[in-house]
């Protein structure tokens, strides 16, 4: 009887045109230029382009609404062609009567700088990414020519074109702001964001779902970008925040697509032969470092006795459960300016304990050592990694006692060089080395690790300049070997994402650099 | 009863600043920096952090930020979201009413089924019968609810099929959000199907959020209706010859009622907490997810003026629940 009951209530099946993806969380803003949250970047992707783009799936950048451009030989200029034929979106508001030009270039970076712009004001100049990433070193965009955008810096800024293939650096439509303004609706600019990518956004129920519509008359659809071409008439974002919830939706065909699955789950979700687990390695780093300015880290026999003693094959088996591989390098094997020649340090016990007796310490030493609260893309579970390092440092005399926060309360102490022995990492959001390793060159009050070092600070600044990516990659590289030999960190794993999918979801690619695009997924029989 | 009243609103006025300095202080003792939090572990210039936190009026002494509270709130204002910039007010009116549905199916669950099984239970007082029905309600009321909710997802959803998983309604259906109750709105879209799909998303969580009130309601209602069939007036009525029916359901439900309308006000109360987990398990988009959400991000203005609203909610139905006591039960509103 209540399987009559139910049956009679008619349950809602996914129709073939829609593809129906379980997100964790809710966007902060539907235009990524506002937010520094991923789930930002992932609204502002299907609906918006940049003047450069990321490959999908890689860290090479491909032309995007710029098709070409040239940089000054003292890298002050960066002079960008722009693509011919580009239309925008219309929604129930508005209605485009030009392509795309300049000026939508020159009003998108206009309304983030100039805060007479009454666009700024409407977003009360809240433009994280733009003041953290570019603003400093940005003069001025300048329209050369219809087609023609000039970025002017005050000073050279190698990583700006790899930023500006970041999400919050979507280029805005400037006609429609003009229409917004003369209606007095200006925060329909962010709020019912247009733009020039594969989908149109269509509605967002708060915190419950978000749904985009194919833009069929999107520039890359005549072959100019086959991969984010709207393979789907319909997209939809479900917000479900728990990870065994948007399981059980996937194994129901509620979703296609479920992201951030619990690891724990990738057994089952392989077994069942309705889903395909995706893989890919992501732009990620994980380490434990050390506060090099105090004692007995300051040493560093100490600080590679404590490397050496580490099971580091074992630590990543059980923590990353075949999701890891031991690492070396900072930089990880998905970005350019990578090492492949370093190799992780030994695992040598013994060696380690006669290190630490020609340092003075022969019986060993009590040290803190910080363990991550939270699961993170890069680290599945700190708690873990910290007690197979307090178990590995014990053989050799040294008691690690494992520290925690709350995660909001961690960061702030971890900033403030609190940790002895901290753990962290990060993900990068744009395909350049910089955004990490910047965190470690002498004088960053980022630097925790309080680690000064010439050789890596010359390396990474040098190569925040230099324009040419084969000499700032072997500036990387430069760069890793000096944190390699130093050994201010120990890198953990280089990891991997997973993304569970419907049998039938043909073309996706995990991205992991931003927003994930689902423009080119399609659904099969 | 204007006496009573007037009483009654004194006290819901001094419970309402005691609850502004109470909400105030405990999100500001929980630990952690929303600025930080909104950057991760990012590498970002300190003075940047700093310049954020000025702007966002978290660098001003505390007890000037609460004094603005305060004022801002008996003002109607309770301030913007520190992540999404919309107004407070307008973000609680948007997922309020979700809240609302969910919690107003749960308690007519609890209510429909709690009441006649407790009668049942007290009826048949010490048989297998009453001891089934103390036991499932002692089982009922000591699940955690996150668990529950699972539970009753893997069972209809996922091995049965025969229930959705979460939502709150199917995505095929684009239902126009005018008065943000899905019932009310499904119905009155063209969409044939959609008043349907919404009642079956509504069933697993409110069988999951009603399960708790549900077993308090049954086990009141029990020992109510035990302490009223043993009174005077009950044993007259039978006396006279009355049907059962009308010995049981008009003189002694009647009375045995009043300390049951007061337990159904304070569940609403508790209602709300549970909400917070069940709305996030089912990806409800109400109150309670919503204030999650606001906890992990430390959005202090969202915490500041969500707690403030719901306290409101809860204050204003044990205020009804206090009257409607006094209007059943005159022994209540006559001066002791």
């Amino acid at each position: 009887m209540l399987g009559a009951l139910f049956s009679a209530l008619q349950l809602g099946t996914a129709l073939a045109d829609s593809l129906v993806v379980c997100t964790e969380a809710s966007p902060d803003a539907l235009n990524a230029q506002l937010s520094t949250a991923n789930t930002s970047f992932d609204v502002s992707e299907q609906i918006a382009d940049r003047l450069v783009e990321m490959k999908i799936g890689g860290s090479d950048l491909v032309p995007g609404l710029a098709e070409s451009w040239t940089i000054s030989p003292e890298g002050l200029t960066y002079t960008f062609k722009l693509r011919h034929g580009v239309k925008f979106q219309s929604n129930a508001n508005f209605k485009p009567t030009r392509d795309f030009n300049a000026d939508d270039v020159v009003f998108s970076f206009q309304r983030m700088s100039d805060k007479t712009n009454p666009f700024y004001q409407s977003a009360n100049g809240n433009f994280p990414e733009f003041v953290d990433l570019v603003a400093p070193n940005l003069a001025s965009v300048d329209k050369i020519d219809d087609y023609t955008v000039a970025f002017k810096l005050k000073a050279p800024l190698a990583p700006l074109l790899p930023s500006l293939s970041m999400q919050p650096f979507s280029i805005l439509s400037a006609e429609y702001a003009a229409a917004l303004q003369k209606s007095g609706k200006l925060g329909a600019l962010d709020q019912e964001p247009i733009g020039t990518g594969p989908f149109s956004f269509a509605q967002y129920d708060k915190d419950a779902v978000i749904r985009f519509r194919a833009f069929h008359q999107f520039w890359g659809e005549g072959g100019a970008q086959p991969d984010r071409v709207a393979k789907v008439d319909n997209l939809v974002f479900a917000i479900t925040p728990d990870a065994s919830v948007r399981y059980a939706k996937l194994r129901t065909n509620e979703c296609q697509i479920a992201r951030y699955p619990n690891p724990a789950d990738l057994a089952a979700m392989r077994a069942n032969p309705d889903i395909k687990v995706q893989e890919a390695a992501i732009a990620g780093t994980n380490y434990i470092r050390f506060r090099v300015d105090r004692k007995p880290l300051d040493d560093k026999r100490v600080r590679q006795a404590l490397a050496e003693a580490i099971d580091m094959d074992n630590l990543v088996k059980a923590v990353f459960q075949g999701g890891g591989t031991p690492a070396a390098s900072l930089v990880p094997p998905s970005l350019w300016g990578y090492d492949a020649s370093l190799k992780p340090y030994k695992y040598d016990p013994d060696g380690a304990k006669k290190l630490l007796a020609e340092a003075g310490y022969p019986s060993g030493f009590t040290i803190d050592l910080w363990a991550i609260p939270v699961v993170r893309a890069y680290m599945p579970n700190g708690r873990r990694t910290a007690e197979m390092i307090q178990a590995d440092w014990a053989k050799i005399g040294v008691t690690a006692n494992i520290t925690t926060y709350e995660w909001g309360e961690y960061l702030k102490r971890s900033r403030a060089g609190e940790p002895s022995v901290g753990m962290l990492g990060g993900t990068w959001d744009y395909p350049d080395p910089s955004e990490i390793l910047l965190g470690f060159i002498c004088n960053n009050p980022g630097n925790a690790a309080h680690w000064c070092n010439q050789t890596y600070t010359d390396a990474v600044l040098k190569a925040n300049v230099v324009t040419n990516q084969d000499e700032r990659a072997q500036l990387y590289i430069t760069a890793d070997k000096a944190v390699y030999d130093d050994i201010p960190l120990v890198r953990l794993a280089d990891v991997k994402a997973y993304v569970p999918v419907r049998k039938n979801v043909e073309g996706f690619k995990l991205h992991f650099l931003g927003g994930q695009p689902f423009g080119g997924v399609s659904l099969g029989k | 009863m204007v006496v009573f009243l007037a009483r009654r609103l004194g006290l819901v006025l001094v419970t309402f600043f005691g609850i502004t300095v109470f909400a105030f202080a405990l999100i500001h003792l929980i630990p952690g920096d929303p600025v930080m939090l909104m950057f991760g572990e990012r590498n970002v210039d300190p003075a940047q952090l700093d310049q954020l936190r000025a702007q966002l009026g978290l660098d001003r002494p505390l007890i000037v930020q609460y004094g603005l509270y305060v004022w801002h709130a008996v003002h109607g204002d309770l301030g913007t979201s520190l992540a999404t910039h919309d107004s407070v007010m307008d973000e609680f009116l948007t997922h309020f009413p979700a809240t609302v549905e969910l919690a107003v199916s749960a308690m007519l669950i609890a209510v429909l089924v709690g009441v006649p099984a407790g009668i049942v239970a007290a009826l048949r007082r010490g048989s297998t019968t009453d001891y089934s029905v103390m036991g499932l309600a002692l089982a009922g009321y000591s699940m955690p609810i996150f668990w529950w909710a699972i539970l009753l997802i893997l069972l209809f959803s996922v091995t049965l099929g025969v229930t959705p998983v979460s939502g709150r309604i199917g995505i095929t259906y684009d239902v126009a959000p005018a008065t943000r109750f899905m019932l009310i709105d499904s119905l009155l879209s063209d969409d044939s199907g959609a008043f349907r799909s919404a009642l079956s998303h509504l069933i697993l969580p409110a069988i999951a959020l009603g399960t708790i009130p549900l077993a308090v309601i049954a086990r009141m209602t029990r020992s109510a209706m035990l302490e009223v069939l043993n009174e005077d007036y009950v044993r007259t009525a039978r006396a006279k010859g009355l049907s059962p029916l009308r010995v049981v359901g008009l003189h002694a439900l009647r009375n045995a009622l009043i300390p049951v309308i007061t337990v159904v006000g304070l569940q609403v109360g508790s209602l709300f907490g549970g909400a917070v987990l069940t709305e996030t398990i089912f990806a409800w988009p109400g109150v309670g997810s919503w204030l999650i959400h606001g906890i992990a991000r430390r959005d202090y203005p969202v915490l500041q003026g969500g707690i403030l609203m719901v306290a409101s909610i809860v204050i204003l139905v044990n205020l009804t629940v206090d009257v409607l006591t006094g209007i059943v039960n005159p022994r209540v509103r006559q001066r002791r």
